[in-house]
C-alpha cells in the first residue's frame, strides 16, 4: 500500500520525533492535558523518568534490522470479520448505567464539558 | 487587495442500517436514552467490536456513486480524544488507508457554469454520543444512543470558490446519498452534517491562507450563510493588515455570527493509531459488481434521460430529478400520460406547491401520482379543461375520492358538444350588442371578454377550443 502509516514522532504528538528523547516534565504535562488527567506537581518528574525508560526500552526494537519487510499496519491474521445488520435488544439502561458513577433518569451526569 | 475564498466541505452522512457499525444495537431515532447501548458501544472492558456488513456496502455505494476508486483493503484506527460523548476515548475511524480516494462530483451553481469539486477520500467511522449541557449545575447529561452509529466521512478538495459552489456541492452529494439510499439526509436529526473549511487568499496567489473549521451547519440555508458571513469575517481581518487565527468557529443560526470554539493544535493531536481489534477490511471485485448492479439511476443520468425521452427542458429536469421520490413520482404521473409536459407543469406548479403549503413530502401529500395521473387523463381525454381540472384538483386534496367521481359529482364535465355551445355562444352574443358592435369596429381585445361570459354560464365547463371556433365564426 502507497498511503504510509505517520511516522511514530506525529503518531505521538510530535514530541517523540528522534531516535531516542528523553520526556520531559512538559511532555507529560502535554498527553495528561491531552487525556484530561490530573497529575499532581510532585509526580510529573518520576512520571517523566518512568516513561523515558520504557521508551528506551522499547528503543531496543530499533537494532533489529528490517531492511526488506513490508510495513505492517496490523497484527491481524485473517480478513473480513463481519457481523450481519440485524438488530438485538439491548440489555437496557438498568444494565448499560449500572455501574455509572453518577446518573441522572436514565443519562449519565459528567462535570460540565463545553468543547 | 482582493482576496479568492478557498473552501472545501466535510460531510458526515449516517449510513441507513438498522443496527451499529460495530454492534447489534438498533439505530432507530429518539429512542429513550440510553436505550440503544450495549457493553460494545459502551466501551466496556473486554468486548469486541465486529463490523456490519451492510454499513461497508453502503460505503461501496456512497464511493461507487461519487466516482471514487475503491480500496481494495482498507483499515481502522483509532482516533483518540477524551470528551464524555465518547466513551471508549476513542473513536474508531479510518485515517492511513480509507475505503475510498480520488472522486469526484460536477455541480451546477445557479447561474453559473457546472464545475468538477474533487472529493479526496470518503472514509467509515462510528458517531459520537450526544450531550445535553446544563450550565445552571454544571453538568452535562449523556445519552450513547448515537454512539456507534455509522457515518461516512466524505472529505472534498479545497475546490469551491464562493459561498454559493459549496451550496451547490453540498445539495448535489445530498441528492445523490438519497438517490442510492444510503442516508435518510434529515438535517434537523444530524443524519446529514457538513463541516466546512475557509480560508482567503490574495488573487492569483497559488498558496492556501490560513484556515478556519466551521461547525455546527445544520441546514443548507445556514452553510450558505456562515460561509458568506466568515468570507465576511476573514476579508475584514487581512484588510486590516492582520492575520487569521487557525481555529474550529461555531455558527450561531439566531445571530447570525461565527464564535471561536477552541484551539485548533489541541484538537487535531489525535494520535492515531491502528485498532488492533479490527482486521483488514478486503472489498473484492465481486463485491463491488454486486453492489453496482443494485445501484439506481443517479440524478445527472436521469435529467438527462428526461430531457432526451420526455422532450423536458432542462430546467424542468432539473427540478424534476431534484429528488429520486420526485423524479418517481412524475415519473408514475406521466407513464399513461402522451403529454409528457403537461404532467412536469402540474407537478412543478399545483404539486409542488402543495408540498410547500402543507409542509409534507413528496410522498406523503394527499394526491398520489397515479391520482394525478387520473385527473391529468381526463384533460387529455377533454373531458376537463385546465380550469376545471384544478377544481378537481383542489377537491382530490381534502377528499378521498377518485378525480372521475369528483368531476361527476360536481358536473364538470367539459361540454365540447357543438350544439349546446353554438346557443350559449348566440345568446351571450344577443345579450351584448354594445361589445358586440365594437369588437366588430376592430377592438378584437373584446374576445376574451366573450370567451370570460361564456365560461360563466357554463361554470366553466366548455371546452374553451370548441368555444373559440364559435366565437370567431358568429362574432
Amino acid at each position: 500500500m502507497e498511503a504510509a502509516i505517520p511516522p511514530l514522532g506525529e503518531t505521538f504528538g510530535g514530541f517523540l520525533a528522534d531516535f531516542f528523547m528523553k520526556i520531559t516534565k512538559k511532555d507529560i504535562e502535554y498527553i495528561a492535558h491531552l487525556s484530561r488527567l490530573e497529575v499532581d506537581d510532585s509526580l510529573v518528574d518520576k512520571f517523566a523518568d518512568q516513561v523515558s525508560r520504557i521508551l528506551q526500552y522499547i528503543d531496543k526494537l530499533k537494532d533489529v534490522d528490517v531492511s526488506g519487510v513490508e510495513l505492517m499496519a496490523g497484527a491481524a491474521l485473517s480478513t473480513n470479520v463481519f457481523r450481519e445488520d440485524i438488530p438485538h435488544t439491548p440489555p437496557g439502561p438498568e444494565i448499560t448505567l449500572a455501574n455509572a458513577p453518577e446518573r441522572e433518569d436514565d443519562f449519565y451526569m459528567v462535570p460540565k464539558a463545553v468543547g | 487587495m482582493l482576496f479568492e475564498p478557498v473552501i472545501g466541505l466535510e460531510v458526515h452522512a449516517q449510513l441507513k442500517t438498522k443496527t451499529k457499525i460495530f454492534c447489534n444495537c438498533p439505530t432507530t431515532f429518539g429512542a429513550p436514552p440510553n436505550a440503544n447501548t450495549c457493553p460494545v458501544c459502551t466501551g466496556m472492558p473486554g468486548v469486541l467490536p465486529v463490523l456490519n456488513r451492510q454499513a461497508v456496502t453502503f460505503a461501496i455505494k456512497s464511493a461507487l456513486a461519487t466516482d471514487c476508486t475503491i480500496a481494495r483493503e482498507s483499515r481502522f484506527d483509532r482516533k483518540n480524544y477524551f470528551y464524555p460523548d465518547l466513551p471508549k476515548g476513542y473513536q474508531i475511524s479510518q485515517y492511513a488507508f480509507p475505503i475510498a480516494e480520488h472522486g469526484h462530483l460536477v455541480v451546477e451553481p445557479e447561474g453559473a457554469d457546472p464545475k468538477r469539486i474533487g472529493i479526496t477520500r470518503i472514509h467509515m467511522e462510528e458517531d459520537a454520543g450526544k450531550l445535553i449541557h446544563d450550565p445552571g449545575r454544571g453538568k452535562s447529561m449523556v445519552d450513547l444512543n448515537r454512539t456507534g452509529v455509522p457515518l461516512v466521512e466524505i472529505v472534498s478538495e479545497p475546490d469551491m470558490r464562493s459561498a454559493e459552489e459549496a451550496g451547490a456541492y453540498l445539495r448535489k452529494l445530498h441528492a445523490i446519498l438519497k438517490y442510492i439510499d444510503i442516508c435518510d439526509g434529515n438535517m434537523e436529526e444530524g443524519s446529514f452534517r457538513c463541516d466546512a473549511n475557509i480560508s482567503l487568499r490574495p488573487v492569483g496567489q497559488e498558496e492556501f491562507g490560513t484556515r478556519t473549521e466551521l461547525k455546527n451547519l445544520n441546514s443548507f440555508k445556514h452553510v450558505e450563510k456562515a460561509i458568506r458571513h466568515e468570507i465576511q469575517r476573514q476579508t475584514y481581518i487581512l484588510e486590516e493588515g492582520k492575520k487569521v487565527i487557525q481555529e474550529t468557529r461555531l455558527w450561531d443560526p439566531n445571530k447570525n455570527v461565527t464564535r471561536s470554539m477552541r484551539g485548533k493544535e489541541d484538537a487535531h493531536d489525535y494520535r492515531y493509531f491502528p485498532d488492533p481489534d479490527l482486521v483488514p477490511l478486503i472489498v473484492d471485485e465481486t463485491w463491488i459488481d454486486a453492489v453496482k448492479k443494485e445501484m439506481p439511476e443517479l440524478p445527472d443520468a436521469r435529467k438527462q434521460r428526461f430531457i432526451a425521452d420526455y422532450s423536458l427542458s432542462e430546467y424542468d429536469a432539473g427540478i424534476l430529478t431534484g429528488s429520486r421520490q420526485l423524479a418517481d413520482y412524475y415519473e408514475e404521473a406521466a407513464a399513461n400520460l402522451k403529454d409528457k409536459k403537461q404532467a412536469a407543469n402540474w407537478i412543478m406548479g399545483p404539486v409542488l406547491g402543495l408540498v410547500k403549503s402543507q409542509g409534507l413530502a413528496i410522498e406523503t401529500i394527499p394526491v398520489s401520482a397515479t391520482e394525478l395521473s387520473e385527473l391529468l387523463l381526463l384533460v387529455e381525454a377533454g373531458k376537463l379543461n385546465a380550469g376545471t381540472a384544478k377544481t378537481v384538483f383542489e377537491e382530490m386534496i381534502i377528499s378521498d375520492k377518485a378525480p372521475l367521481a369528483i368531476m361527476k359529482e360536481k358536473g364538470l364535465e367539459q361540454v365540447s358538444d357543438q350544439s349546446e355551445l353554438d346557443s350559449i355562444v348566440m345568446s351571450v352574443i344577443e345579450a351584448n350588442p354594445k361589445e358586440h358592435d365594437a369588437y366588430k369596429n376592430g377592438k378584437t381585445k373584446l374576445f376574451s371578454f366573450f370567451m370570460g361570459q361564456i365560461m360563466k354560464q357554463t361554470k366553466g365547463k366548455a371546452d374553451p377550443k370548441v368555444v373559440t371556433s364559435l366565437l370567431k365564426q358568429n362574432l
